[in-house]
């Protein structure tokens, strides 16, 4: 049971092969037996889950089922879940009981997914290995001494150890398309607009999108279908119509053109990656896709043009957390400033601090200039390059990661390493644009992920180009070894 | 040598817009409900929320515009101005920085002795309103209330033009009767839906250098506007003309003390760190957009001002004050309508006798226990004679406490005025009669005496003879 993708469960449930809550009970048990070990999950929602699958049952008795309908999937903890603990992996808020649902969270609602919890992640989204949760880390399911990448860690994880079909997460600057790199799973980061960011607690707004974690393209394009669309809750959401992204799967690659960026082949790629990704490569040609080389000249301004905009973005988003009105407040305090200070240093980590600090920095009077307006506006050149590129591309192609998933605590000395992590994924966010990351290969036994990322609103291109891959490929399917493990499976 | 000094003045204007729903969400804007009762998770700055521009609200921010003859920017942008206090849940308040809805315009007011001064607008953009603390009643904590959290603000800043407090005042009372004319805001200055802060500078005359300023808070009348003012002007000049400098910082005015002082730190000397709301998009205007709101300017208080002094024949006075509110003008324009046109009348028992029943019971001219109609009904008895003006005042009571319409009033207690010469006559030769030592000494020249005689024939009329005919039979009689 397992092992099958949301549209085989979808098939079985809707066969009668079994029943929702047979297909939940039996997630729970492996959630209970193989979850700790990976730590992912901050809250399991076991008793709401088996009522959320009774129900679903019963629509479909009443031949009231959509193709989600009695699925069950996780939420990052980032998002928003109306009576159930809400923490973004932070002190500040572990005791914050949301009283609404985000947008998303709803949408699938809806559609009868059955939430069986909330998964751990770094630090109001800031990370990229996981180590920044307050919690403690994730591990990923193919070594456990080693990170399954951030900030969508725990997602990551329990979809790529079969502990459940399907996982919502966040992308920010590569937070689900990297811990799908590292962990062989399928991430996807919509377009920015895409889906709505409406109770998703916002880290940097103008990058910040909700995307989906599963193991096949043909799921995410599921998933996709019903979280998009307009919010008039959320400014920034698209007014676009939501095609049938399931539709187009099949679609042919022929003439589809190729574009591969010099810039992501350069010395921080690890060869055996570099290998994996070409032969990747190579499969979409043989399907029919035309490659040629491209350049993103601006590539290596990503990074540092990051982390100015998304830190002055989040220290502004973060003063919301100031122990007047919910979450954690300090209990002893001298004054206001005291209250504001002590509340703030106890409730977060290391590396929301530090964000902060950068953030508040880099928007101060006389640094405004220098550093924020002349981030934007770098910003523009980076999303420039791109355009220019999708001029004689139809899809962009390359690495996610420079290397595969690193060991526990490798890169927490120097913020700066692990901020290089991001290197390809960055880009995507800083021109909005949507991208993928499916598994391409193994390295030592550790999972390497092919990056592909289309023109905005180019979802169903993508979806049409991983399913492609994915159906003459099946790296998609290597479980690790320790999901083999828990309760007898079906 | 004693330095003649010129004081520098601008004032910033908070006016809280008319909409039904805030700025950025749907909460209701209605004053007076319980603590927190309208504040929802968007004005709470929960996690995840995000803010919605109310469209009304820029439409407000346009007719005020228009009005003003500003700019109006096709593009504007939010801008986060970031500090902390618990007031502001979400440690920002949504605002405009560098390129706001409305740009340069003017405004030219008129001051007491008549005269008009053209004040220049620098800007008006639009942004959230924070909560309220309150200090008392709390046992040493502070209570805070957010259900104003999140109301539309116009910001209106004033260039430095003004070159007195009284110039400062006329300023803002002309700015408030503009404001509720256009609708826009109610102008309740207790409520707190329009406030003001004022920029104070003095320099030497001559010198064109500005001063220091300093920031004046807390003015919510046009009284303590002035004597704020007055009384800063005051302090600024003896701490330059001892060799001191003015700090420049904000400073509260306390009127029971007639002082002004220097605010407890409410926000730390602060870097906002204005930068571009990244959850809103550009507020982008059209060319159609902006000739809908136009469509429905009315006709402004200048505008109006002036034909109640040509299409009426007013004096710039009397239209002034007739103008002070719509509500008030169109009051007026009913009256003289109903009463077959007579404007000076009118006019005068509108701003007179009629406003000055308004104050005493506290109503504005829409609660007015006399309706236009019954007003004009009593004007017309007037101009026809039927009754004098003095009598006309007794009427007027009568109606006030709704005794009926004038008409009947004058039947019920007999006012009519006595208008036949020839009884008026009668009344006079019986006067003159029963006073003979008052009519030797008038004729022997003691002229004051006149008035004698004419309340002696009053009183014996109870006030109800023409008083003209009375002067003009009497000195006929008495000659």
């Amino acid at each position: 049971m397992h092992d099958k993708t949301i549209s085989e469960l979808s098939r079985s449930l809707q066969s009668g092969e079994f029943s929702s809550v047979e297909l939940t009970t039996h997630l729970l048990d492996r959630v209970e037996s193989l979850g700790p070990q990976l730590n992912a999950f901050v809250t399991v929602t076991g008793e709401l889950a088996l009522e959320q699958a009774a129900k679903a049952d019963q629509r479909r008795a009443a031949g009231d089922a959509g193709p989600l309908n009695g699925i069950p999937i996780v939420h990052k903890d980032l998002f928003c879940t109306d009576g159930v603990l809400t923490s973004c992996a932070s002190r500040i808020l572990d005791n914050f009981i949301s009283p609404y649902d985000a947008t998303v969270v709803g949408k699938l609602k809806q559609a009868g997914t059955v939430m069986l919890g909330k998964t751990n992640m770094d630090e109001f989204a800031m990370g990229s290995s996981n180590e920044n949760s307050c919690f403690g880390p994730v591990k990923n399911p193919w070594d456990d001494s080693r990170v399954p990448g951030g900030s969508s860690g725990g997602s990551a994880a329990a979809v790529a150890a079969r502990l459940l079909p399907g996982a919502t997460g966040t992308d920010t600057g590569g937070s689900i398309r990297q811990p799908a790199a590292l962990t062989g799973i399928t991430g996807l980061k919509p377009t920015y607009g895409r889906v709505s960011r409406y109770g998703m607690v916002a880290f940097a707004s103008s990058l910040d999108q909700a995307g989906t974690l599963t193991r096949s393209a043909e799921d995410a394009a599921m998933m996709l279908g019903t979280m998009a669309g307009f919010d008039p809750r959320d400014s920034t959401s698209a007014e676009k119509d939501v095609p049938d992204y399931r539709a187009t799967l099949d679609d042919s690659l022929d003439g589809l053109r190729i574009g591969v960026p010099t810039e992501f082949f350069d010395d921080g790629l690890m060869p055996a990656n570099k290998t994996a990704v070409e032969a990747a490569i190579r499969e979409l040609e043989k399907l029919g896709a035309k490659i040629s080389q491209i350049h993103l000249p601006n590539l290596g301004l990503s990074v540092p043009t990051y982390y100015v905009v998304a830190p002055a973005e989040c220290s502004s988003n973060l003063s919301r957390f100031d122990g007047v009105r919910f979450g954690h407040r300090a209990e002893k305090y001298a004054d206001l400033t005291d209250m504001y200070k002590k509340t703030r240093s106890q409730g977060f980590g290391a590396e929301v601090k530090r964000r902060i600090m950068i953030g508040t920095y880099v928007l101060s009077t006389g640094y405004y200039d220098a550093y924020y307006l002349k981030a934007q506006k770098v910003r523009q050149l980076i999303a420039a390059d791109y355009t220019e590129a999708f001029k004689s591309v139809d899809l962009i192609a390359g690495p996610t990661t420079p290397t595969p998933a690193f060991e526990l605590g490798a890169k927490t000395d120097d913020p700066i390493t692990m901020y290089l992590n991001d290197i390809y994924t960055i880009g995507a966010n800083l021109a909005g644009l949507p991208g993928m990351s499916v598994p391409c290969g193994f390295v030592d036994g550790l999972p390497v992920g092919l990056q592909i990322v289309g023109s905005h609103f180019a979802e169903a291109r993508l979806l049409n180009v991983a399913h492609r891959y994915q159906q003459v490929t099946d790296w998609h399917t290597r479980a690790p070894e320790m999901a083999a493990g828990g309760t007898a499976s079906t | 040598m004693t330095i003649e000094w010129e004081t520098v003045i601008g004032l910033e204007i908070h006016a809280q817009l008319a909409t039904r729903s805030k700025i950025f969400s749907s909460s209701s804007t209605a004053y007076g409900a319980q603590p927190n009762s309208q504040a929802n998770l968007v004005d709470l700055g929960y996690p995840g929320v995000l803010p919605v521009l109310n469209g009304e609200a820029v439409k407000m921010a346009v007719k005020f515009g228009l009005a003003v003859n500003c700019e109006i920017a096709r593009r504007s942008v939010f801008a986060r101005k970031n500090y902390f206090y618990p007031d502001l849940p979400k440690g920002y308040q949504i605002s405009q920085f560098e390129l706001p809805v409305v740009g340069r315009g003017e405004i030219h007011i008129t001051l007491d002795d008549g005269s008009r001064k053209r004040v220049g607008i620098t800007r008006a953009h639009l942004e959230e309103d924070a909560g309220k603390s309150l200090h008392e009643d709390f046992e040493g904590m502070s209570g805070i209330d957010l259900n104003r959290a999140g109301t539309p603000l116009l910001e209106i800043v004033s260039e430095p033009d003004m070159r007195s407090a009284a110039e400062a005042v006329a300023y803002m009372k002309g700015m408030h009767t503009l404001v509720r004319y256009l609708e826009i805001c109610d102008g309740n200055m207790q409520e707190g839906s329009f406030r003001c802060d004022a920029n104070v500078s003095v320099r030497p005359k001559g010198q064109e250098e500005l001063g220091t300023r300093t920031e004046l808070k807390n003015l919510n009348s046009f009284r303590y506007v002035e004597k704020a003012i007055n009384i800063e002007v005051e302090r600024q000049i003896d701490v330059l003309e001892s060799g001191g400098k003015v700090v420049q910082e904000t400073r509260l005015y306390d009127s029971a003390k007639n002082e002004t002082r220097t605010m407890r730190l409410k926000e730390e000397a602060n870097d906002y760190r204005y930068f571009p709301d990244p959850d809103l998009l550009p507020l982008v205007i059209s060319e159609e957009e902006i000739e809908a709101v136009r469509g429905t300017l009315p006709e402004l208080p200048d505008q109006k001002r002036e034909r109640f002094c040509s299409e009426y024949k007013l004096s710039d006075y009397d239209a002034r004050v007739l103008t002070t509110s719509r509500e008030m003008a169109a009051y007026f324009e009913a009256v003289v309508e109903a009463s077959g046109g007579e404007p000076k009348v009118a006019a005068n028992w509108v701003a007179g006798e009629l406003s000055a029943a308004l104050n005493q019971s506290g109503r504005d001219i829409g609660e007015s226990k006399v309706s236009a109609a019954a007003l004009a009904g009593l004007l017309k008895r007037i101009v026809d004679h039927t009754i004098s003006g003095k009598i006309a005042k007794e009427v007027f009571a009568a109606l006030w406490d709704g005794e009926g319409d004038a008409d009947d009033i004058i039947e019920q207690r007999g006012l009519r005025q006595i208008t036949d010469s020839a009884a008026i006559e009668k009344i006079i030769d019986e006067v003159i009669a029963a006073n003979p030592g008052q009519l030797e000494q008038f004729r022997g020249g003691k002229d004051k005496l006149f008035g004698f005689f004419v309340g002696q024939v009053m009183k014996a009329t109870q006030g109800k003879a023409n008083p003209g005919q009375v002067n003009q039979l009497l000195k006929k009689k008495l000659a």
